[in-house]
């Protein structure tokens, strides 16, 4: 397999941290390949642009960083002006309809996903957006196995919330979906 | 799937490591990047019948495992650069005392309070010559969490055998970032234990009295012997002295128990360096950017070779040298100012040879500054 670099963005407390890490795990603990989860952690870690980088790839990491991701996912503003120039062209870039809007031409495979939307209307709890996030991923780049994706958020998630963040996997994933088609 | 298979931090990774070496105590006051480890011990070294305490402060810290060091436990604590400068006076006083203990240094910039959530490596020398007077020390690096958790292992290990502090020179990158760790399974890496005295209660007991092989067997403090522990130049029993031949004596055994067990000491990896006309020497996070552009330029052909080194102190002198012999180029791949280039420089015949290629801005030095910077030297220009 190619080597797969993923950066999740979007402003603290969104969760793309931990959605970076749930998937990077995955790789590594049921799919049998390497992955390496690095973050930006320092003043951006409180607002503005918070980014998890995340390596997936079957030969060894040395370098961790992601200098140019080919799978981007910007869920503000903020985070799409600042990373989106780094974006590999040709690459796969995912945004949320509610919070971002596509200023230029990107030479990307681009999906608008109303994700903040639709988890609002479904679950209606926005705590676990970064879920659903992690469920258009896996959908659009088949990286890893949404049973396996299960099984480590199964593991990470309070008993109490694990229906929660299953169901927003799902709603994430069957938004992708229906946008691929 | 092996259940020992682990997806966790470079700082979760030592601390695992140091649970497995028989860690008995952790004192260590919370510091960014180190904190992860201070935390993880808070929860699992009481679960294993372990003592954890937060102490005030670095100095407290250090003091608190010495003294727990020296009643028979196996002790750590964790910091970062404004923590260990803090340090330094009792981390004299474990040297002279002879009080096995591992220190944790997780890199951040500095001097002072610098940068505390980016990546540096410039305390090595401070690691060698941070507390004051004629000594030896070892520190030890890794780049990997697999080597992280066998270096810790390592650290334990020369601390007991050597009865010396051992420093653990981490950085924030390896500390912070996540990878796969496959925990060994028991008695998979040896772990060296406390060599304790024969010496029955009633009997006297010196506690630095050499025996025929150099080692100096210990009994727990407030066990079975009274024995005296000082700062100060000691004879056998542990009194002061200021006789020049105990001094003489003390200072040579202090270096020479490092310096002539360095090979024992000496841990590193190398890659491709046989027949490699320009060889990298690095360590730490820096050797994964370094060997990420060495496996490149190997595919198109580009004869590259990286040595890394995973014992810094005592400095592997021979090794570097028998590594460089036949290099047209030594590039030192570090995030300080060249200290470990200047160890380098020592070491090999031809110091003009030696080229720094490093980064001291807080982030990580990445493959395509090194392979400019080698450009340079090549005269092919950036």
């Amino acid at each position: 397999m190619a080597k797969t670099r993923l950066v999740f963005s979007g402003s603290g407390g969104q969760g793309v941290i931990t959605a970076g890490i749930i998937i990077a795990e995955t790789a590594v603990l049921h799919e049998g390949l390497n992955a390496v989860q690095t973050q930006s952690y320092g003043a951006e870690a409180r607002g503005g642009a918070t980014r998890s980088d995340v390596i997936i790839s079957d030969a060894p990491i040395y370098f961790p960083k992601v200098v140019q991701p080919n799978i981007l996912v910007c869920l503000t503003q903020t985070a799409y002006t600042k990373y989106v120039p780094s974006l590999r062209p040709g690459g796969l870039l995912i945004t949320d309809t509610r919070w971002v809007s596509i200023e230029k031409t990107v030479d990307a495979r681009r999906f608008e996903l109303p994700l903040t939307d639709t988890v609002s209307e479904k679950i209606g709890n926005s705590v676990v957006l970064n879920i659903a996030m992690l469920g258009a991923v896996v959908r659009l780049t088949e990286v890893v196995s949404p049973d396996a994706v299960k099984k480590v958020i199964k593991n990470r998630v309070p008993k109490d919330y694990l229906e929660l963040n299953e169901t927003a996997f799902d709603v994430g994933f069957d938004l992708a979906k229906k946008n691929q088609t | 799937m092996s259940r020992h298979l682990k997806f966790v931090q470079g700082n979760v990774a030592c601390a695992e490591a140091a649970l497995y070496a028989g860690l008995e105590f952790f004192a260590g006051y919370p510091i960014t990047p180190s904190s992860e480890i201070a935390e993880f011990m808070a929860k699992r070294l009481p679960q294993s019948g372990g003592k954890f305490i937060q102490m005030e402060d670095e100095i407290a810290s250090i003091c608190a495992i010495i003294g727990a060091s020296l009643t028979g436990r196996k002790v750590m604590t964790a910091t970062s650069g404004p923590g260990f400068s803090l340090m330094q006076e009792a981390l004299g006083y474990a040297v002279m005392t002879e009080i096995p203990c591992v220190i944790v240094n997780v890199q951040r910039g500095g001097p002072s309070t610098g940068l505390p959530t980016h990546v540096s490596q410039g305390d090595v020398n401070q690691a060698r010559y941070g507390t004051h007077g004629e000594h030896a020390i070892v520190a030890l690096t890794a780049s990997t969490h697999q080597d992280i958790f066998a270096i810790t292992v390592d650290a334990f290990n020369f601390a007991e055998t050597y009865r010396t502090p051992v420093i653990l020179l981490l950085d924030e990158t390896t500390g912070h970032l996540r990878e796969r760790l496959d925990v060994p399974k028991k008695d998979e890496i040896a772990t060296v234990g406390r060599l304790k005295t024969s010496v029955q209660q009633g009997v006297d007991y010196h506690p630095y009295l050499p025996r025929e092989d150099g080692r100096l067997p210990m009994s727990d403090f407030g066990g079975a012997h009274r024995y005296n522990v000082t700062g100060l130049f000691h004879d056998m029993w542990g009194f002061p002295t200021e006789s020049p031949k105990i001094v003489y004596g003390l200072i040579r055994h202090l270096v020479d128990k490092i310096e002539h067990n360095a090979d024992q000491m000496t841990r590193w990896k190398e890659y491709y360096t046989d027949d490699a006309p320009t060889v990298l020497i690095s360590y730490g996070a820096a050797s994964r950017s370094a060997l990420h552009l060495v496996e490149n330029r190997r595919k198109r052909g580009e004869k590259l070779g990286l040595l890394e080194l995973q014992t810094l102190w005592p400095f592997p002198h021979a090794l570097v040298r028998e590594k460089c012999r036949h290099a047209r180029a030594v590039v030192v791949v570090e995030m300080n100012m060249g200290q470990v280039l200047q160890q380098v420089k020592l070491a090999v015949d031809q110091p003009e040879k030696v080229f720094l290629a490093n980064r001291i801005d807080g982030e990580l030095i990445t493959p395509t500054d090194i392979q400019n910077i080698i450009h340079v030297i090549q005269g092919k220009g950036v």
